[in-house]
């Protein structure tokens, strides 16, 4: 019971600290002092505050479109485990729902910037659905390998029990389901080779292009559930990449929240030291990312 | 120590993918550099008590393909005033799709073939045959002569981890005289490149099949 309260306080607290250490790291490489860690909190917060504007064309999806997103990423975050041995929901073969709970909720994100008719959000819209073509089976890939390794089907059992089955003889094709994994979350979450989350610049935008229309309360939920897409994407990682673990609760939750800030910080560096890369290239990046998971199932299978 | 090398040896791989992706030739050079010199500290891990020829060996490939040859290329590079690979006959996205073809085939195989001595890591001869291969995609399918060269670089990059299981067998005169011939080879064809580029005022090999005074 206090596992699941525990997870559920990690998974709505959390995600906004993130968006905070990543904003603090690219503002040291900037020399600049950067927004207060808690910002990402009170932009939430003043947004949700504020009257949200419809444009007359919009309909009902319009409005569901962030509704829809933010529960979906919270139901795939409670799929996962948190530096805890289980995750509050777990069955075989869970790991087909979480990818597809992703993918609603991009159906949901993309169904909601065509509808408001607007040019330029269709054109996010299509770049989105165009790239999640690719990052998708890279992410299927490292769950199929993991599963293969683990022999099971459910993703706390596979990201759980990693720490003792994903040992030092399966070291050669962990680099690369890591290397695939982060690749991934930088696509996922709209971070800076694949996108530009600051951007102000209609044509070169993804993700920001399709919520253009969207004001008030919904944009507040939709950047509470990006940064909630992150921690649950970070989640994967971790438990992938961190294999330590001491066994008291406590101290893993704690490691746990660590982790992800760490993790927070390295995207931050990879944000600051990496030009974006141009659109017609992305693709190569993601089949990059395929590639990497294909061959590290590959090693394992063999 | 086997699981690291292997791990190691994935890298290796990794870079292979890389070099075939990227068009920044400054990067290519670097990434190969990097891969080189990785190399020379899979050597020095692969023995438990390193000799004399092993010790050698290894730090004539850090020495040698990690820090002289990628400053001689680069400064080729900056002479040539050349950035990037800007066309190749097969496109950046194909021939990584075609390394990695090629380096999974390999694995697929690569039970046959694998090492029987105690304690030999089981990537290394997958590992050496695909970085062979992901060589000679880079020279089959790039016009520039320089990216050629990078090409028979990893090419030889390849036959370096095939060697490194031999250290032992091989004397340590084929050892160095193979990192010299690759010196000398790498230093010539950084002059020609140079005489290349002044000659057609461009370094595209297909130039060369036309003939000039």
């Amino acid at each position: 019971m206090i596992d699941a309260l525990v997870h559920v306080l990690l998974l709505f607290a959390l995600p906004p600290l993130l968006l905070g250490v990543i904003g603090k790291v690219k503002a040291f490489f900037a020399g600049r002092r950067g927004p207060p860690l808690l910002q990402a909190y009170r932009d939430i917060a003043k947004l949700l505050r504020k009257l949200s504007v419809f444009s007359e064309t919009t309909t009902w999806v319009f409005r569901a479109g962030p509704i829809v997103t933010l529960v979906a990423i919270a139901l795939a975050g409670f799929l996962v485990p948190f530096g805890a041995p289980s995750a509050p929901i777990s069955f075989a073969g869970d790991m087909i729902l979480f990818a597809y709970l992703f993918a609603l909720s991009r159906f949901f994100t993309t169904a909601a910037a065509l509808d408001s008719g607007s040019a330029f959000e269709g054109m996010g819209a299509a770049r989105e659905a165009t790239f999640a073509c690719l990052s998708e089976p890279a992410l299927f890939f490292v769950f199929l390998a993991l599963s293969k390794q683990t022999l099971s089907l459910s993703l706390a059992d596979m990201l759980g029990a990693s720490s003792g089955t994903l040992s030092a003889a399966a070291m050669a094709p962990l680099v690369l389901l890591c290397l695939g994994l982060f690749l991934v979350i930088l696509a996922e979450t709209c971070r800076i080779p694949v996108d530009d989350p600051a951007t102000h610049l209609e044509l070169t935008m993804i993700h920001e292009a399709m919520i253009l229309d969207h004001s008030g309360p919904l944009l507040g939920l939709i950047e509470y559930s990006a940064s909630m897409k992150l921690l649950v994407l970070e989640s994967l990682f971790l438990s992938l990449v961190m294999p330590f673990r001491s066994g008291v609760a406590w101290i893993d939750w704690a490691l746990f929240a660590l982790e992800s800030l760490a993790l927070a910080a390295a995207i931050g560096v990879v944000e600051s030291v990496m030009a974006r890369l141009r659109m017609r290239r992305v693709p190569y990046l993601l089949t990059g990312a395929l590639l990497l998971g294909g061959s590290g199932f590959i090693l394992l299978v063999r | 120590m086997v699981d690291l090398i292997n791990a190691l040896l994935v890298t290796v791989l990794v870079l292979n993918l890389f070099t075939l992706g990227t068009s920044r030739l400054h990067s290519v050079i670097r990434i190969v550099a990097a891969q080189g010199a990785l190399l020379g500290v899979i050597t020095l891990l692969m023995h438990e008590h390193p000799t004399f020829p092993i010790l050698l060996s290894a730090a004539a490939a850090v020495l040698i393909k990690g820090i002289v040859i990628p400053a001689v290329m680069l400064r080729s590079l900056r002479s040539a005033e050349i950035k990037r690979e800007v066309e190749p006959f097969i496109g950046f996205l194909p021939s990584i799709i075609l390394g990695a073809v090629a380096t999974a085939t390999v694995l697929l195989f690569s039970q046959a073939f694998s090492p029987h001595g105690n304690g030999m890591p089981s990537l290394i001869i997958p590992a050496s045959i695909s970085t062979v291969l992901v060589g000679f995609i880079i020279i089959v399918s790039r016009y520039k002569a320089i990216t050629q060269v990078l090409g028979y670089l990893v090419l030889e990059n390849g036959i370096y981890i095939f060697g490194a299981l031999l250290v032992e067998a091989i004397p340590l005169v084929v050892e160095m005289g193979m990192l010299l011939d690759l010196f000398v080879g790498v230093f010539v064809i950084s002059i020609i490149t140079n005489n290349i580029n002044r000659a057609f005022s461009s370094m595209d090999t297909r130039r060369l099949a036309s003939l000039k005074e």
